[in-house]
């Protein structure tokens, strides 16, 4: 993939980490807060920043989805899965960069790659050992994430470097009312609310959906309804993959330079997410996410884009001391 | 329509089950009795396949179900109604009582067949909106015995029916069980209350340590002196 050409030179004049990749995001970051310009100007850069907070928020949403059901069915931490949003980030890169795809279809390809990726994971690396104790199919799941990350890393399959994406379209900033707000911004937070949507109609309105909330529920009673619960693990996995590798695509759009290593991050702050809203819960994980996304932006925004990821998994650890199954977690209650 | 033929089942290491045998026929109410931890519950996780025996054989309407998963038996016509009742809460009483017909495809018969539970238990369509977490223990196992019947089973399994009902809910639940057999389902009936089991009970099996100790018809069984002391409460010549 790719083979013939040479990859991207490192870029010289700006520093990259491993995780940044957020610079349009911040490109345009004003240091008036404390300075002169107080007023008008102050609340529409909030304004925006919330607005960038939202659309990272989103994103994290649908990696958080996945963290989430995958934990509603087999109560398992499926650490593989910030790199399954790499997998999605790369195949929809390839894509509409060198496939010549049109963004919605490269969108549906890597939702179906990473779909079977999910599945194929599932039955490898989870599946054998869904009746040993949890931390082997933790370890499992560690060593699937590793795996993914270097094995992609190869020259013959994504290559170790960094990749400029070349937007399928320019971004164009419209001017509402004072408040900057971007086409990709749109895409994305579009794109994301359609995904819920149809979630939410497939798990409250299909018979699979029910199916996969009684798995979640307890898996015996489910078999005792005729419900095959491998299937629909396996239907968990492909639902939640194919959304993280949504939101990889998306990301890659958003902050368009990619690589092999950039799901840790993103995946870490989804699981935080998670776990933040009540891992398990649906509703729990968009709302951990939107609270991340936030908290993230306006921290880099407004106090120091160093502490962005201090304070965000700061918040995550204050909410666990008060609330340990999460802001919308059920307290568990003895079953008699 | 159900026979059980020395069925050995373990937990890891430890014997549930030392080769238990016994049969269903068909319109009958069978029941199986004993102590906590005689087997009752393990021997019917065995037979809807929840659990799988190192030896012996499950034959269900004369087809070797032993092997068969969970979910397939369900489809097969045998619907087990678990101990603890194992109704999902966060689903809608109507939810959970839709899912008791998972199996099944045809949509204006299954409409039917919900009519009819809510006719045998008005209560399930008072609360039909509800989450069934909120329904009281007895609703829950009306719920749970409602979802088994969704299926249409040839047999139903129940396990402990009348844990921790109150003596009035209890002569209901048994009721009822009598007027679902009347109707033509056959019903196998584990209970600790033997009491109440042997008084609807065709015939019953009595269960210790993973054997079967006894077996006969409820009748005999009701007159049986070491039943009488050990399981109906029976204080009479010790001596």
């Amino acid at each position: 993939m790719g083979g013939g050409e040479k990859p991207p030179p490192r870029f010289k004049n700006r520093s990259i980490t491993a995780f940044s990749g957020f610079g349009p995001l911040y490109r345009n970051r004003q240091h008036s807060l404390l300075g002169v310009d107080m007023g008008v100007d102050v609340l529409e850069h909030v304004i925006g920043q919330v607005i960038n907070g939202l659309q990272l928020g989103f994103m994290y949403a649908l990696i958080a989805l996945g963290y989430t059901m995958v934990y509603g069915v087999v109560k398992l931490i499926n650490f593989a899965h910030g790199d399954v949003f790499m997998v999605g980030a790369f195949v929809g890169y390839l894509g509409f960069n060198q496939w010549g795809m049109p963004v919605p279809v490269a969108v549906l390809t890597s939702m179906a790659v990473c779909a079977i990726l999910g599945v194929v994971i599932e039955k490898i690396a989870y599946r054998p050992l869904r009746y040993a104790p949890k931390i082997a199919a933790l370890i499992s799941a560690l060593g699937v994430s590793l795996f993914l990350e270097y094995f992609c890393s190869l020259k013959f399959i994504f290559g170790p470097n960094y990749r400029v994406v070349q937007r399928p379209f320019e971004e164009v900033h419209w001017q509402l009312a004072g408040i900057s707000i971007s086409n990709i911004q749109v895409m994305v937070m579009v794109t994301v609310l359609f995904m819920l949507l149809m979630l939410q109609y497939l798990l409250y309105r299909t018979k699979v959906g029910m199916a996969m909330r009684t798995v979640s529920l307890d898996h015996d009673a489910a078999r005792l309804m005729g419900v095959n619960v491998d299937s629909v693990i396996s239907v968990t996995f492909a639902i939640g993959s194919a959304l993280a590798a949504a939101g990889g695509v998306l990301y890659a759009i958003a902050y368009p330079q990619i690589q092999p290593f950039m799901g840790i991050m993103p995946g870490l702050k989804a699981f935080t997410a998670a776990v933040l809203g009540g891992i398990g819960i649906i509703p729990g994980a968009v709302l951990g996410a939107l609270i991340m996304g936030q908290v993230e932006t306006l921290t880099a925004a407004f106090l120091s884009s160093q502490l962005r990821d201090a304070i965000a998994f700061g918040i995550l650890i204050l909410v666990l001391l008060v609330r340990p199954c999460g802001i919308l977690g059920k307290t568990e209650t003895e079953k008699v | 329509m159900l026979a059980v033929d020395n069925i050995q089942v373990f937990y890891g290491a430890i014997q549930a089950l030392h080769g238990i045998s016994f049969e269903v026929k068909e319109g009958e109410i069978v029941t199986l009795i004993g102590a906590n931890g005689a087997g009752k519950s393990t021997t019917l996780r065995t037979i809807s396949g929840l659990l799988r025996p190192k030896s012996g054989t499950v034959k269900f309407d004369g087809m070797d179900i032993t092997r068969v998963p969970a979910h397939k038996i369900v489809k097969m016509g045998l619907a087990h109604v678990p101990e603890g009742r194992k109704i999902f809460p966060d689903l809608t009483v109507r939810e959970n009582l839709i899912m008791g017909a998972y199996t099944r495809t045809d949509r204006t018969e299954t409409a039917v067949t919900l009519e009819h539970v809510f006719q045998r238990f008005p209560r399930l369509k008072e609360r039909e909106k509800q989450f069934a977490g909120t329904l009281s223990g007895g609703e829950q196992q009306m719920l749970a015995m409602g979802r088994g019947l969704m299926c249409k089973p040839k047999l139903l399994i129940l396990d402990e029916p009348s844990m921790g009902l109150s003596p009035i809910l209890v002569e209901d639940i048994f009721k009822i069980i009598k007027e679902i057999n009347q109707l033509g389902t056959t019903i196998l009936l584990v209970e600790q209350n033997a009491f109440m089991a042997l008084q609807i009970a065709h015939r019953a099996y009595v269960l210790e340590t993973g054997k079967v100790m006894l077996a006969g018809s409820a009748a005999e069984l009701r007159e049986d002196p070491k039943v009488r002391s050990a399981y109906l409460g029976d204080v009479v010549d010790i001596a």
